[in-house]
């Protein structure tokens, strides 16, 4: 469990590491918290020959208001997550979410970027990023790109950033009035990847949704923000409605099998939380399903 | 703490003042090791030393066609890339089986895979470089072409005629078989008023221990000797058995083990990639390592517990348990393991099944067979864990087929615990059980009652509660009935050897090791206490053949009532020899003196006569000024092992607290309770943090641990993300206590605690959930309780 021999550059500035891309190309690495990287190339699953290493750039790392908008550079920390008071003001989906991203020695290192560039369909950020509508700040050979959430993730470890692409900051929507959060996933253990998990956002509406965005992760290659939730909003909420919109959410998910469960284990964990979320956002435990466990 | 018998010989030499005995005292070795200065074998460094890697096969059963190390050779930092065939010169093969275990065959199994593989990850090649990333380096680029044979996988057609038999020469794949039949059991089941059957399946795990397996073995051409440094339970059987195949002397074998990062049983083996360091070692005549990484671990370290049984119970209505009987199949891999054989596990079974209990009906058949995955042996609790569950898995099945609480059904037909000495029906012998007294003791602890209530009320909110017990019994302090009898060279007798130094503090040799569970701790206690000196004074050294007195080591349960009892009488011996030289320089008796504090006392009234420094200088520096034909002997040696029972049993009860989560089939650990009695308890805190882990292993199997093989034999899981070890985040809290019936067998009266907590932990769980999943109708006898398991179980998928 040696790594293979690699070429190693800290990058001292964002052009810096753009350049070192655009040279190196497939053959470099981007390392940020190394949470991913490091344990692939001791395994030899990855052998780059570069490894570019941004970890000491200031400018990639911080959490800043601007304006309507909240700022989240790209090596920025899980640990972070929990501790800024803008996040917990701003967007405190993403705090509840950084609670459940492995144990915090890896929160310490790994940063927000370098999970969203892994795109582990397993992953939480993806999916908060979903929920919250995140756009995805880009810069590579021909300057920056700004790419909607929903379009970044494009399958199993794989998004729309190209090899001498560097993800270099998520700009999210400042959560407004009415706004909800709702933050479960099952896991064998805690910190592990889990077998479903869901993060939704809301806006209430007295009894009802205004809006409810359900991002749903470890359900199939990517993370998916669920269309069943239109059926959600802006209705009296039943148990019917709910289990109509559970059905649905059931046809539109096509899960992945594994180790840890097959696609009808999690299609039933998967209308699980979505009875839990709703029960939890509406404060209506008589829709919430199952103990407590 | 309770006793139910008091040492009949009222004050015994561990009663003395200053005893440390029953005291929770910190370790010896703490501050060395919290301080970094542990020495593991991953930390030693010779001069010359290289690395070595071995190229694994990807398949579960192939021809080994061709080996082309070409290449591999002649890249940067290699030394040498030696195949199978190649390392044969210096080591031969060995077949891994015992004379006792009657029918148990295994074919021939070398160093490194010579013509074919038999799992996925059997060593084909060993590659030496001078680092071992070089080693892997160059392990990319040999090329071996396999054929691919048919791989064995699943156990139950392992035995069918259309399935392969791996090794021809066998005949079959049908390793060892064990039929046993005592009593009347036709006739007890045809008497009984209820008679309950179920299959219980049990995942095959590993003992995951934090430090890899490693050695460095040292072949001095110049002195014809081999230094072996290993992480091993058992320096002297490693020593035995590498001068065996090595053709050499047993005294051209030196076994060194330092610190061990854990054990568990994983490291009481002979691993092949053992066996090839050694031999490289001595092929290329210059120090060798060989450190397991974490893939190579989950692939080669034993595996244990894949076992599928069948299991019946009758009882009458009145709650008489009237017989068991169970059908008990396991698979091992595709060689026994050596030397203490892959038939243990299931002989244990066997062994066990019905232990705790009155009813003297009993009928087992054990079959063990051959299959193309990793090696299966002995891990912590051996058969243990599958023995209680099974049983304790069938008490629940009776008490609930006839409408009574699973405590009572337990009440009425344990061992009573004054029907000792008793037998089982498998024909062990019980010393002093103490089940009804434990029963009672976890009753109290957990509050039976008050749980029972609560989980009432809780159910009418839709939240599932349940509660799980399991009594059980374990094999501690083996004799030589365990190996030495079939014909191993596994010594079941310790010695330790003491020695007075010249300023007063004692030095302490012995063959027990210490892997984390407090060896030396123990062996410090009781030597303090014994011969009245303070523990500081006391420097215990393991772990080396050139240096310790001959010994089993520590597994089994072994070390403290074995090893310990040795070190009680070595040091009665040099007590009696101080006392002696005292009595003579001070003009007294022995019998005026004692030792108290590290001085010479006057027994009347405990005066000061001499410090034991100012003994020691005279003794060593002045004996002109002794009388003479006055010669001190500040050093004793003394053995022990156990000749009135074959082991020394143990008996404990379990509880578990569980809740389900019937929607999502998670289940959550609330508490656990073990009540467990090893006789006389040398360091509280030691034996509570025994059982601690052991449970914690315990509920590893319950809810996480599984090797997963697919049907090819591929393990998919052979890595810390998938293959999940129970963590701190998912364990409830454990609540420990004891009943102290000592052994007879030894002055000490120690029996062991390692074990106890893995024996029984899986078998509370699974009955706690399915006490939880009473309402639903449904039973679940397969472990580990996995969400997808527990689901599919309630219907829900």
């Amino acid at each position: 469990m040696k790594a293979a021999a690699f070429a190693y550059t800290r990058a001292t500035s964002v052009d810096n590491a753009l350049e070192l891309l655009a040279v190196h190309g497939e053959r470099a690495r981007v390392l940020s918290g190394g949470q991913s990287l490091i344990p692939a190339m001791n395994l030899r699953l990855v052998a780059p020959e570069m490894v570019v290493d941004i970890g000491a750039l200031a400018e990639l790392r911080g959490i800043a208001i601007r304006g309507d908008t909240l700022l989240i550079g790209a090596a920025t920390r899980h640990a972070d997550l929990l501790t800024s008071s803008d996040i917990a003001t701003c967007v405190p989906l993403l705090a509840a979410a950084a609670a459940h991203i492995a144990h915090p020695a890896i929160r310490n290192r790994g940063t927000v970027g370098g999970s969203l560039a892994q795109a582990d369909p397993a992953s939480e950020l993806p999916a908060c990023m979903l929920a919250l509508g995140a756009t995805i700040v880009v810069r590579g050979p021909g300057g920056e790109r700004r790419i909607a959430a929903e379009d970044f993730f494009t399958g199993i470890y794989e998004t729309q950033l190209a090899a001498q692409d560097l993800l270099v900051a998520i700009e999210l929507p400042i959560a407004g009035k009415g706004s909800a959060h709702f933050f479960q996933e099952f896991a064998r253990r805690h910190g592990d990847y889990a077998i479903t998990g869901l993060a939704a956002q809301a806006v209430l509406d007295g009894a009802a949704f205004a809006d409810l965005r359900l991002g749903y992760f470890a359900v199939g290659d990517k993370p998916v923000l669920a269309k069943a939730a239109a059926r959600l909003t802006g209705v009296t909420m039943t148990s019917s409605v709910l289990a109509e919109a559970g059905d649905a959410l059931s046809r539109e998910l096509d899960p992945h099998e594994d180790q840890e469960a097959t696609p009808a284990m999690r299609r039933h964990l998967a209308k699980v939380l979505l009875a839990r979320c709703v029960a939890s956002l509406l404060n209506r435990p008589d829709l919430h399903t199952g103990g407590q466990a | 703490m309770s006793s139910i018998r008091v040492n009949p010989d009222g004050l015994s030499v561990l009663d003395r003042p200053n005893s440390y005995i029953g005291k929770t005292v910190p370790r010896p070795n703490l501050d060395r090791l919290l301080q970094g200065r542990g020495l593991y074998v991953s930390d030693i460094e010779l001069p010359r030393m290289a690395h070595v890697v071995f190229l694994r096969s990807p398949h579960a059963h192939a021809k080994i066609v061709s080996v082309d190390a070409v290449t591999a050779k002649e890249m940067p930092g290699v030394i040498a890339v030696v195949t199978g065939k190649e390392l044969g010169a210096v080591i031969t093969p060995w077949v891994g089986v015992l004379s006792h275990l009657k029918g148990l065959k295994s074919a021939p199994q070398s160093a490194i895979a010579v013509d074919r593989v038999c799992w996925q990850g059997e060593a084909v090649a060993a590659i030496v470089a001078t680092s071992r990333a070089a080693a892997e380096d160059a392990a990319e680029h040999v090329a071996v072409a396999y054929q691919e044979l048919e791989a064995v996988t699943d156990m139950r057609t392992a035995l069918d005629p259309a399935t392969p038999v791996i090794h021809a020469s066998l005949g079959d794949n049908l390793a060892f078989e064990r039929v046993h039949d005592a009593g009347a059991v036709d006739q007890a089941f045809a008497v009984s008023d209820a008679v309950v059957e179920a299959d219980f399946i049990f995942g095959r795990h590993t003992g995951v221990t934090l430090e890899p397996r490693a050695v460095v073995a040292d072949w001095n051409a110049a002195e014809a000797r081999l230094t072996i440094y290993q992480g091993t339970q058992a320096p002297h059987m490693v020593q035995n058995i590498a001068a065996l195949h090595l053709g050499l002397r047993e005294a051209q074998v030196r076994v060194v083990c330092k610190d061990v990062g854990g054990s568990f049983g994983i490291k009481v083996h002979i691993y092949a990639d053992e066996m090839a360091t050694y031999a490289l070692s001595k092929l290329l005549r210059r120090p060798i390592k060989f450190v397991a990484d974490r893939v190579e671990s989950f692939n080669t370290d034993i595996h244990a517990r894949d076992h599928r049984c069948k299991g019946k119970i009758g009882v009458k209505r009145d709650g008489t348990i009237t017989a068991f009987e169970i059908d008990d199949l396991t698979g091992i891999g595709p060689y026994s393991m050596y030397p203490r054989t892959s038939a243990i596990e299931a002989n244990q079974v066997v062994n066990l099944v019905g232990g705790p209990y009155t009813s003297k009906n009993y009928r087992a058949r054990a079959r063990v067979v051959f299959q193309n995955k990793n090696v299966m042996c002995q891990y912590r609790a051996v058969g243990h864990p599958i023995a209680c569950s099974v049983t304790e898995g069938l008490v629940d099945l009776a008490a609930r087929k006839i409408g009574m609480d699973p405590l009572e059904i337990r009440r009425r037909n344990l061992i009573a615990d004054d029907a000792y000495p008793c037998a089982s029906p498998s024909g062990l012998r019980f010393e002093q059980l103490s089940h009804h007294a434990s029963l009672d003791k976890i009753v109290a602890m957990m509050g039976y009652d008050a749980l029972r209530a609560e989980q009432a009320t809780l159910r009418k909110e839709g939240i599932h509660r349940g509660i799980g017990i399991a009594s059980f019994i374990e094999v501690t302090n083996p004799s030589a009935a365990f190996y030495g009898v079939g014909g191993a060279k596994i010594s079941s007798q310790d010695g330790v050897a003491v020695r007075l130094d010249a300023q007063g503090s004692v030095i302490c040799q012995t063959s027990i090791t210490e892997q984390g569970q407090g060896s030396e701790s123990l062996t410090a206690q009781i030597v303090g206490s014994v011969l009245g000196v303070s523990m500081d004074r006391v420097r215990v050294i393991l772990g080396d053949t050139d240096v310790t007195p001959y010994g089993g080591g520590t597994w089994a349960s072994r070390g403290a009532g074995i090893g310990g009892e040795a070190a009680l009488q070595a040091t009665k011996i040099l007590r009696k020899n101080i006392l002696d030289v005292a009595a003579v320089i001070l003009q007294s008796t022995p019998a005026e003196l004692d030792i108290v504090n590290n001085a010479i006392v006057n027994v009347s009234d405990g005066a000061s006569r001499i410090e034991l420094n100012e003994l020691a200088r005279i003794v060593y520096f002045r004996p002109d000024t002794l009388p003479p034909g006055i010669q001190p002997e500040l050093m004793a040696t003394k053995h022990f092992v156990p000749r009135e029972y074959p082991f020394a049993f143990t008996n404990g009860v379990q509880a578990a607290w569980v809740e389900v989560d019937t929607e999502t089939g998670f289940v959550k650990l609330l508490r656990h309770w073990v009540v467990e009695d090893c006789g006389t308890i040398i360091n509280p805190q030691l034996v509570d943090e025994q059982i601690r882990g052991g449970v914690v292993q315990g509920l590893g199997a319950a809810l996480f641990e599984k090797c997963i093989y697919d049907e090819r034999g591929q393990l998919t899981n052979a890595n810390m993300a998938d293959y999940l070890v129970p963590m701190s985040g998912e364990m409830p809290d454990i609540d420990i206590g004891h009943v102290v019936s000592p052994t007879r067998e030894s002055e000490l009266g120690a029996k062991g605690a390692g074990e106890a907590g893995t024996a029984g932990a899986a078998a509370a769980v699974t009955n706690a959930v399915n006490d939880a999943l009473s309402p639903f109708g449904t039973i679940i006898t397969e472990i580990p309780l996995t969400p997808q398991v527990i689901l599919t179980a309630l219907g829900k998928i």
